[in-house]
């Protein structure tokens, strides 16, 4: 299909002005790893093993954050986004490619901290794993969508995660659900459900943002 | 009618026999719905907007979604009232309803940052009404998370005191809720029709010059 | 093939457009002269389909995919070579023979050794020639041009003033600029903004 091939050019061409100009996905990673080292002295003794997992999460939606706000940076130099807009494709395929690249990139930087949580603080079982994948769509969906909106105003490093928040927080629970609750599989269920609604939002939307 | 409004909002609560605790809740749930009512008002405009783009539509969404902020606001504060009155504290988590309320209160603040960041025109109308639209959605999908979350969150200490209404209380509560949703409607419309004004005097001003 | 009445533009509280009529038949060639901040820009915006008019009815006989669009800015990405972006936007405008196409408008606008060095090490007067491959890529039958001229050194500008007299007649073409002295002998119509 026409549009998947348009969406697979779209991510192609964000994984790769990553690589070349490689500003967001050091700073991702490094932001994780700083933050899990500052969670270590900012949690006390006896807080319990469960906290641990807030703290993990606290850290995923801020360095998810970080990515998405320079998400539709490349974009913006040179206008490349009027130019994106101008062309035939269906517009929700340039949010989609975008959703998807910085989704790689998230799931790039956990590649590295979460492995570095388990070796810090708790172990992660498949459940909480499967949690994370499912949240990261759901914040990369939504937050990609955002950023846009974000983009087009003043102040849009303060705006985007004032937008992002409120809407991250049922991932929150579903996240830390996954990993700490005995009956792991209804978070499971709750993130799933929290995808479809909000992916398929974000894609429908995305025409109305970017057009005038 | 504003009178009749007033005497309306008084007299429902002094019908109330039961304790401070009870009379709040004729207030409190009352001003809850009609600030989900306002959301979902925003919201319809707001697909109106999208789909007619016709641009009046912008400003009714704005100001339903302003209404319903304010009374949001007042949810949090009537309801911080209520907890003190039953069990001694202005905040609890395990009031499902605040909580979902609180997240609401920060999502909708953070439509006016929105607007306010965003130059007047059709980019602001759209991607407000696309961010009223996730509102909406916010709301089933929060209640979900909050009911999911009582599991690990916070051990429930108070128990939730859901009044049973007999006839009389229940007279009384769609009272008060029909003298808050009137005062909704009354609130909407003059604010509507301030901003009406304020475009016309700036046409009028732009005009002449 | 464009037909536009009472066009009025407004953003936040400034008017940039106001009461402007345009109508430009099929292979016509137009020049939009008027002073920085008389609104050419703004008009093109609203004929390549980026903007709505606020008040106005405005008539474009194409669909945007037949629309090439050159805007102040180079819509190109900095950290993709020439090839990149071109390969990127011949797919998205599903242009067949893309390869070669590229190619040849690569060459045509002397591009062809730089082809596979960054955007970001170019001239302005490089960025500003692969923005018009960009523009022409997909053949456009309709072609809006915002100040084309303004960024081209010499031989810049003669292999511009060459490509829109091949242009001219066979498609239907807008040009905003400062210079219209230049485009006089191809001009069909001309339209001057206050």
């Amino acid at each position: 299909m026409m549009y998947l091939a348009d969406v697979a050019a779209l991510t192609r061409k964000d994984l790769r002005v990553e690589l070349r100009g490689r500003d967001t996905l050091p700073a991702m990673l490094l932001f994780v790893l700083a933050t899990l080292v500052v969670f270590h002295f900012a949690i006390p003794e006896d807080a319990g093993d469960d906290a641990a997992y807030g703290l993990l999460w606290v850290a995923i939606v801020f360095t998810a954050l970080l990515g998405l706000a320079r998400a539709w940076v490349p974009e913006q130099e040179h206008g490349v986004l009027d130019g994106l807009v101008l062309a035939p494709c269906d517009r929700s395929a340039i949010w989609l490619g975008k959703t998807l690249a910085t989704l790689a990139f998230l799931l790039a930087a956990q590649a590295v901290a979460l492995p570095a949580f388990v070796l810090f603080f708790e172990p992660l079982d498949a459940t909480a794993l499967v949690g994370v994948l499912l949240a990261d769509i759901g914040i990369c969906a939504v937050g990609s969508l955002m950023s846009a909106m974000a983009a087009a105003g003043r102040a849009r490093e303060v705006l985007l995660p004032l937008l992002v928040l409120p809407l991250a927080i049922p991932l929150v629970v579903g996240g830390v659900g996954a990993a700490v609750s005995a009956e792991g599989g209804r978070f499971l269920l709750f993130l799933l459900l929290y995808d479809a609604v909000f992916a398929v939002l974000s894609w429908a939307s995305f025409e109305y943002v970017v057009t005038e | 009618m504003g009178v009749a409004l007033v005497l309306a909002l008084i007299v429902a609560p002094e019908d109330a026999d039961q304790g401070i605790s009870q009379r709040i809740f004729y207030i409190h749930v009352p001003i809850a719905l009609t600030a989900y009512f306002c959301f979902g008002l925003g919201a319809v405009k707001a697909l109106l907007l999208l789909w007619r783009g016709d641009e009046r539509y912008d400003l009714e969404s704005y100001v339903a979604i302003h209404q319903g902020t304010i009374f949001g606001a007042l949810t949090l504060i009537t309801g911080a009232i209520w907890a003190r009155a039953s069990w001694g504290v202005w905040w609890t988590w395990s009031s499902n309803q605040l909580v979902l309320f609180l997240v609401l209160f920060l999502f909708y603040c953070a439509y006016f940052m929105l607007r306010f960041s965003l130059e007047d025109g059709p980019r602001r109308a759209r991607s407000s009404a696309v961010y009223a639209l996730f509102g909406v959605a916010l709301i089933p999908v929060s209640f979900l998370a909050i009911r999911l979350a009582d599991d690990f969150i916070h051990p429930t200490v108070f128990t939730r005191d859901g009044p049973q209404m007999s006839g009389t209380m229940f007279a009384t509560f769609l009272v008060s809720w029909g003298a808050v949703t009137l005062l909704a409607y009354v609130l909407y419309r003059v604010e509507l029709a301030g901003k009406h004004l304020d475009a016309d005097l700036r046409e009028l001003r732009e005009a002449l010059q | 093939m464009i037909r536009g009445r009472g066009l009025e533009k407004r953003y936040g509280r400034k008017w940039v457009l106001r009461g402007v009529d345009v109508a430009v038949p099929e292979g016509g060639f137009a020049v939009v002269t008027g002073p920085n901040g008389s609104g050419k820009t703004t008009l093109l915006r609203l004929l390549a389909g980026l903007a709505q008019p606020t008040r106005g009815d405005l008539v474009v006989g194409v669909d945007r995919g037949r629309v090439g669009y050159l805007a102040h800015e180079a819509l190109v990405y900095r950290e993709l070579t020439a090839v990149e972006n071109l390969d990127l936007f011949g797919r998205l405008y599903r242009i067949p023979e893309r390869r070669e196409r590229i190619g040849m408008l690569l060459e045509r606008f002397s591009l062809w050794d730089a082809r596979n060095d960054r955007v970001s090490t170019y001239s302005r007067g490089m960025t500003q020639r692969l923005a018009l491959c960009r523009a022409l890529l997909h053949d456009p039958e309709l072609l809006l041009l915002d100040e084309p001229y303004s960024a081209l050194d010499e031989d810049g500008a003669a292999l511009l003033d060459r490509e829109l007299e091949g242009l001219a007649g066979g498609h239907t073409v807008v040009v905003a600029t400062h210079d219209p002295g230049r485009l006089e002998a191809l001009q069909t119509g001309r339209l001057a903004l206050a």
